[in-house]
């Protein structure tokens, strides 16, 4: 056997016993193997959208496990698929995680029928962040639409911990209907904890809705923006950012202190599988949070 | 690198030895084409005379023996309300024969995507180090245009490269695999004569390319061209089969989908090769499509192409094989589609100042 190429066994280096840390994103090689994690809590929020609580099942996963606002995971249900969900907890809480999930395809049709006590994986974080600590100092705008208000909460979270370091902080959220106001039950905790400035909207209201009916952009008219002194963050449904971001240029807030967060399909959370491209860019990696300039620069973006 | 000159009959005997005892892949025809022209694949090969040397282009890249179509890239067992993940990078050794520089060249090229940027692929990698890579040059065939791009010539990737000097093969040997082999065959040190005769032999390689694309600043007309109704025309022909990225040496993007044992007790997680040109590529969950036309289907996989994208630092990755152009049923190529977009600012007449009045 003079001539046989010898067989080279990539099993056998460090990483492929390790754990993975996907916080380094640089070198990491173990680039399948999720951390498990155990439903703790299944929260119903309406009819399309649930609340799940997770936790890491290995301590020391659990501990190498850190995230910044706006980061999102691939959660896995082994034998349907993985896909790409915003944290939408704080990243403080080193305990346990939580996803507000709308019912929308395969997997998700699947998680919706799991209960407590069942197990998924998840991989990550991945992608970019909100500029959390370059925001301080200013006013904030937080602007979400629908389901937009999940990848919010961290951002929520983190001023809620970091309140002094914030200026004024307006929420403004819109729904289609009433009923599909999530998070409603912490709306006293925002306003009166946190000294968040919320407004909420619906497009068609019902017979005991007594706040503001219309687009979200209506909210523009009841406050006040000090364009030059204020960081947004928009998060929705593509059209939404489209009328949202063009309203706050013309208000004259610098593109680059404007922040969206974009969604697209994901297969790999790693810039490989190339599913999520928008324009040129890999939404998993540069994204999903991007400032307003970039959303700019890349086609088909919104 | 250490050149040698090998005369080719003792050249066999190397390859014979090293496909006797490996799992070997070489070129060999595997039909006839309508037009008469014969069709290479790579294909398993056990004897040296089963390897057509002189082939002309294989339809069918080398990338799926590091992409293969289908690939698990995990497992899962379940236990009650438990499962456990497996992950192994298995590969075993493979030598590869008579890939052309443009197919080398885009292996380099997958090589900076998978394995240099955020995250590199363990599962390419595990390929990528048990594949004995021998590449040997050709003239080009008349809709080659990887000279436009500079993949005609590669100096790395490989394990071995043999240019056809006549009586001998001028080989470049880049490993010590390679160079510990052929130290049981007899080698020369090239002469005078052979140094002289491999620099003919790349003259007439880079002379004999009949097909040209100018890609001068062609990212930079990429992005000014997005909305060019050049993609409406294209788009109208395709017809979204995705063969072009199946044939293509450097596409690379993938879908991956997980399915259940038929026992139930376990499930996998496979990764498909995928093309942007299929309807469904960009389309999330609850159905909005992000590219629902043809034409911006079609768009972005030249975007994809020749614009390159920020992972492999903006290059092109189209290495100019036109095997795509080949390929397609219906009869796009990336020369004409490239062209089209060049000409259509170049040739416009509106801001051509007028001629003088007769008088």
């Amino acid at each position: 056997m003079r001539f046989a190429i010898p067989r080279q066994d990539l099993n056998r280096e460090a990483f492929a016993s390790s754990i993975p840390e996907f916080n380094r994103r640089s070198d990491l090689m173990k680039t399948d193997m999720g951390y498990k994690c155990r439903i703790t809590n299944v929260v119903n929020l309406t009819d399309q959208e649930k609340l799940f609580q997770l936790r890491i099942v290995e301590p020391q996963e659990r501990r190498i496990f850190r995230f910044k606002p706006g980061q999102f995971i691939m959660l896995e249900l082994p034998g349907y698929g993985d896909v790409p969900i915003s944290i939408s907890s704080a990243s403080s809480n080193h305990e346990f995680l939580e996803l507000c999930i709308r019912k929308a395809g395969h997997v998700t049709s699947a998680l919706f029928r799991t209960d407590p006590g069942m197990h998924v994986a998840i991989r990550g974080p991945f992608g970019s962040s909100f500029p959390m600590d370059e925001m301080a100092g200013h006013h904030v705008l937080l602007v979400a639409g629908g389901l937009g208000i999940a990848p919010l909460r961290a951002p929520l979270f983190w001023i809620n911990e970091h309140r002094d370091r914030f200026r004024d902080v307006h929420l403004l959220y819109g729904a289609k209907e009433p009923s599909q106001l999530l998070f409603s039950y912490q709306f006293d905790e925002w306003q009166t904890i946190s000294h968040i400035r919320l407004h909420t909207i619906v497009e068609h209201a019902d017979a005991e809705w007594k706040g503001s009916t219309g687009m979200i952009t209506e909210l523009f008219r009841d406050i006040s923006i000090d364009a030059k002194n204020t960081y947004a963050i928009v998060c929705g449904p593509p059209v939404m950012f489209k009328f949202v971001c063009s309203y706050l240029d013309r208000l004259g807030i610098p593109m680059n202190r404007m922040f969206v967060s974009l969604e697209r399909r994901m297969h790999c959370g790693m810039g490989k599988c190339c599913r999520c491209m928008v324009g040129s860019t890999f939404t998993c990696i540069d994204g999903p949070v991007f400032d307003y300039w970039s959303v700019m620069n890349l086609k088909e973006a919104i | 690198m250490i050149y040698k000159v090998i005369a080719k009959p003792e050249f066999r005997k190397f390859i014979d030895a090293l496909v006797r005892e490996n799992t070997s892949f070489g070129p060999r025809q595997v039909d006839t084409a309508a037009n008469g022209n014969p069709i290479y694949q790579f294909m398993p090969v056990s004897s040296v005379e089963e390897i057509e040397f002189d082939y002309t282009a294989t339809a069918s890249s080398a990338k799926h023996f590091f992409l293969p179509f289908r690939e698990e890239l995990s497992r899962f067992s379940f236990n009650d309300s438990d499962f456990k993940q497996h992950i192994a990078y298995e590969a075993e050794p493979v030598v590869l024969i008579g890939l052309r520089a443009c197919d080398i060249s885009a292996l380099n090229i997958l090589d900076d995507v998978l394995l240099n940027g955020h995250y590199p692929s363990p599962y390419y990698l595990a390929k990528r180090k048990n594949t004995f890579v021998i590449g040997m040059d050709h003239l080009p065939l008349p809709d080659c245009f990887c000279k436009s791009l500079a993949h005609h010539t590669v100096s790395t990737g490989f394990n071995l490269f043999c240019s056809d000097i006549g009586e001998k093969y001028y080989l470049s040997i880049n490993s010590s695999k390679a160079f510990t082999y052929l130290k049981e065959f007899q080698t020369e040190e090239p002469s005078y004569e052979d140094n002289c005769l491999l620099t003919e032999r790349r003259k007439l390689i880079s002379r004999s390319f009949q097909t040209e694309v100018d890609v001068t600043s062609l990212p930079s007309i990429l992005d000014i061209e997005f909305d060019s109704p050049v993609w409406e025309k294209w788009g109208a022909k395709c017809l979204n089969c995705g063969t072009c990225a199946m044939v293509c040496p450097s596409c690379y993007c993938y879908s991956v989908e997980e399915r259940f044992d038929i026992d139930l007790k376990g499930a996998s997680r496979n990764r498909k090769l995928y093309s942007c040109n299929l309807v469904d590529f960009a389309v999330v969950a609850g159905g909005h499509n992000f590219r629902p036309k043809n034409g911006d289907r079609l768009k972005y996989r030249y975007y994809h192409q020749h614009r390159g994208f920020a992972e492999n630092a903006n290059q092109q990755i189209c290495v100019g094989c036109n095997r795509c152009g080949r390929a397609c049923l219906a009869g796009i190529n990336p020369k004409d589609v490239i062209n089209d977009l060049r000409m259509e600012k170049e040739s416009c007449m509106i801001c051509v100042s007028q001629s003088p009045a007769r008088t």
